[in-house]
């Protein structure tokens, strides 16, 4: 895999262009069952603009809560995560929801695309919640569908596409706004290994192009292989944290 | 774009969309039909009893109760001149009331006699029939339902026994002349119209009345008349309307029970509706629609139940009322009995308060309706509901 420059456990990366994400002590529980469960144990991480990272753990290491902190889905049960200068344990719904919709895109591994729209209005969804004028929605759709190379089935419906199609479509929905910051959980875990490639090496010329931060939940080796940064979980803390050369080979 | 995303959801819906509109739609229907037919029956039942008994009010011997047959012997007098003179001048006519005994076909049977002018133009009755001289015996005038009941037809003799204001007991026979044809039983049932100077002839009650009807639109209401109580016409339609308000309670009730089915098909397809797309709130709030937002669109979405409702009860309630409005519906006779004139064809009455306060009602209600199950949203998880999980 390349160079990797490896950090303790728990140690906060250095910002190199300024940090987009910071979390100190970072902890998050659930009640399960008259016990908390803690899923996070004292998080610490710094992520920085332009950085393509990847939460790689077992299921149940906490991936996909620390990806719902950052994206504000979810809140901290102590300690802080900041994005973009706001902790997200201070915000309200509605701050939330402003957050999410100005800076940050979310691609699932279910897709979850709008089923009664069509491919150009489920990524067209995002700019209508912005408020934006129809002239500049129109091009940054295009533009949008070019990137993933979608613009001749604009017009299908979610149900006409194939996995692939369905999540390139996710990903361009993430992208259309040009969001900071792009959190991926499991993108690629109903595809196949030529489409994640794919849709890896589209992410990857994203990051390149737009500066755009890619934070993925993955156990998919082929995930993996893409990230310039891996972070590993296991039971809810940080077990290794490196720098990695990617390996763009199929 | 929440219209835009609302109008999609509810299309996306198919067949569940289109039942559900479609009860709504005969429930809104329905209600207009029925309130229309009410309001109908309310305008002809009041014009009836305005035409043929009411007038522009009445003037009441202070004894005289209309429920009361008892005090029908009593409850009479001279009209003092002021009233005197409204009946000379063609502006009211006078009554007289008594109660009776007829023997149709050897059965007893009470009746009570109505005296009134045959020249009078106040009310709508054809006591014009009543000038007539039928030798040995009175001209009387019955209507349908009385007719129906004692079997008496034109020329048939009948023995009437009345008493007169010292009480003494006295009879003679009366012969049939008209029946009329009316809707209104107040002025059928138990009923043998006379001429008024013959009742007060035979009652001994010269120029005596029991009550006056005035003129419709009489601008003078005399005042202070000792002894005569003026009733207005709502006073003299107050029982009418009591009685549409009774039936209009029921009919009420039926429409309740079919609006009541509308409504909660669209609740149960709202809960349904969020129990399922769980996973597409999650996806809405991920990508940043604020909760609120969330649950406008769902409200909306079962409004949009209502307002498809509205627009396709237009489609076929628009000509369905229109023809009725027309052609009116055939009563059956056993309305004969229901305590008001009914016409024998029905014609409804749809006012624009009623389509625009049913409409508003309709629209309202499943807002309302459609509300109360979003508000779960607000309570719903991001994180929860993007793995399709109840918070």
């Amino acid at each position: 895999m390349g160079n990797q420059a490896d950090r303790s456990a728990g140690e906060a990366a250095p910002a190199k262009n300024g940090a987009l994400i910071t979390t100190s002590g970072l902890v998050k529980q659930f009640p399960t069952g008259g016990y908390l469960f803690t899923a996070l144990n004292g998080i610490n991480l710094l992520i920085d603009r332009g950085e393509f990272t990847g939460l790689v753990g077992p299921s149940g290491s906490g991936k996909t809560t620390l990806l719902n902190i950052i994206g504000a889905l979810d809140y901290p049960s102590s300690g802080s995560a900041v994005v973009l200068g706001s902790d997200t344990k201070h915000l309200n719904h509605k701050q939330s929801a402003r957050l999410r919709n100005h800076h940050i895109g979310f691609i699932f591994q279910t897709y979850n695309l709008l089923p009664v729209y069509t491919v150009y209005e489920n990524v067209e969804f995002p700019l209508l919640l912005l408020g934006m004028e129809a002239d500049r929605r129109r091009r940054a759709v295009t533009q949008a569908l070019e990137w993933v190379g979608l613009t001749d089935r604009a017009q299908q419906r979610p149900a006409q596409l194939s996995g692939g199609e369905s999540q390139r479509v996710a990903v361009a929905r993430a992208m259309v706004k040009k969001p900071e910051i792009v959190l991926a959980d499991e993108p690629t875990a109903n595809l196949d290994a030529e489409n994640s490639h794919n849709i890896l090496r589209m992410m990857v010329e994203l990051n390149t192009e737009l500066e755009t931060t890619f934070i993925f939940a993955t156990h998919d080796e082929k995930v993996i292989r893409y990230l310039r940064r891996r972070i590993t979980l296991r039971d809810g803390r940080v077990v290794e944290d490196r720098e990695m050369e990617p390996d763009y080979t199929t | 774009m929440i219209v835009k995303l609302a109008f999609r959801n509810l299309m996306g819906a198919g067949l569940r969309t289109w039942l559900n509109v479609i009860v709504l739609s005969l429930a809104f229907v329905m209600i207009i039909w029925v309130k229309g037919m009410l309001e109908g029956m309310n305008n002809y039942a009041r014009t009836a009893k305005i035409d043929s008994e009411v007038g522009g009010g009445q003037f009441w011997h202070r004894s005289y109760d209309p429920y009361d047959m008892l005090t029908y012997e009593e409850s009479h007098g001279v009209p003092p001149p002021a009233l005197s003179r409204l009946v000379e001048r063609g502006e009211a006519a006078a009554v007289l009331l008594t109660p009776a005994s007829i023997y149709p076909d050897g059965r007893l049977q009470s009746v009570v006699l109505k005296g009134i002018d045959p020249g009078q133009k106040i009310v709508n009755l054809p006591a014009s029939f009543l000038a007539v001289e039928t030798p040995g015996a009175i001209p009387g005038m019955i209507g349908n339902m009385m007719a129906h009941q004692t079997k008496l037809e034109i020329g048939d003799y009948v023995t009437a026994r009345w008493r007169d204001v010292h009480g003494t007991f006295d009879a003679t026979d009366i012969r049939i002349v008209q029946i009329m044809r009316t809707t209104q039983p107040t002025i059928d049932q138990g009923q043998i119209w006379v001429p008024l100077a013959r009742l007060q002839e035979m009652m001994r009650a010269p120029g005596e009345a029991s009550y006056l009807v005035l003129a419709k639109g009489a601008e003078t209401i005399p005042e202070g008349i000792e002894g005569w109580i003026h009733r207005n016409p709502e006073y003299l339609l107050q029982e009418i309307s009591d009685m549409i308000q009774m039936k209009s309670v029921s009919m009420n009730i039926i429409y309740s029970l079919l609006l009541l089915l509308g409504l909660l098909a669209i609740f149960d397809t709202q809960v349904l509706s969020i129990w399922r797309r769980r996973k597409e709130i999650g996806t809405f709030m991920a990508l940043g629609m604020e909760r609120g937002k969330v649950i406008r669109l769902f409200t909306f979405e079962g409004a949009l139940h209502g307002i498809f409702a509205l627009l396709v009860g237009a489609i076929y309630g628009i000509p369905v009322l229109a023809w009725t409005l027309r052609r009116g519906l055939s009563m059956p006779e056993i309305t004969d009995n229901i305590g008001f004139a009914i016409p024998e064809t029905l014609y409804p009455s749809y006012g624009g308060q009623l389509v625009i306060g049913t409409t508003i009602l309709v629209f309202i209600t499943v807002t309302i309706v459609s509300f109360l199950p979003a508000t779960k949203i607000a309570k719903l998880k991001p994180t929860d509901a993007l793995r399709g999980k109840q918070s």
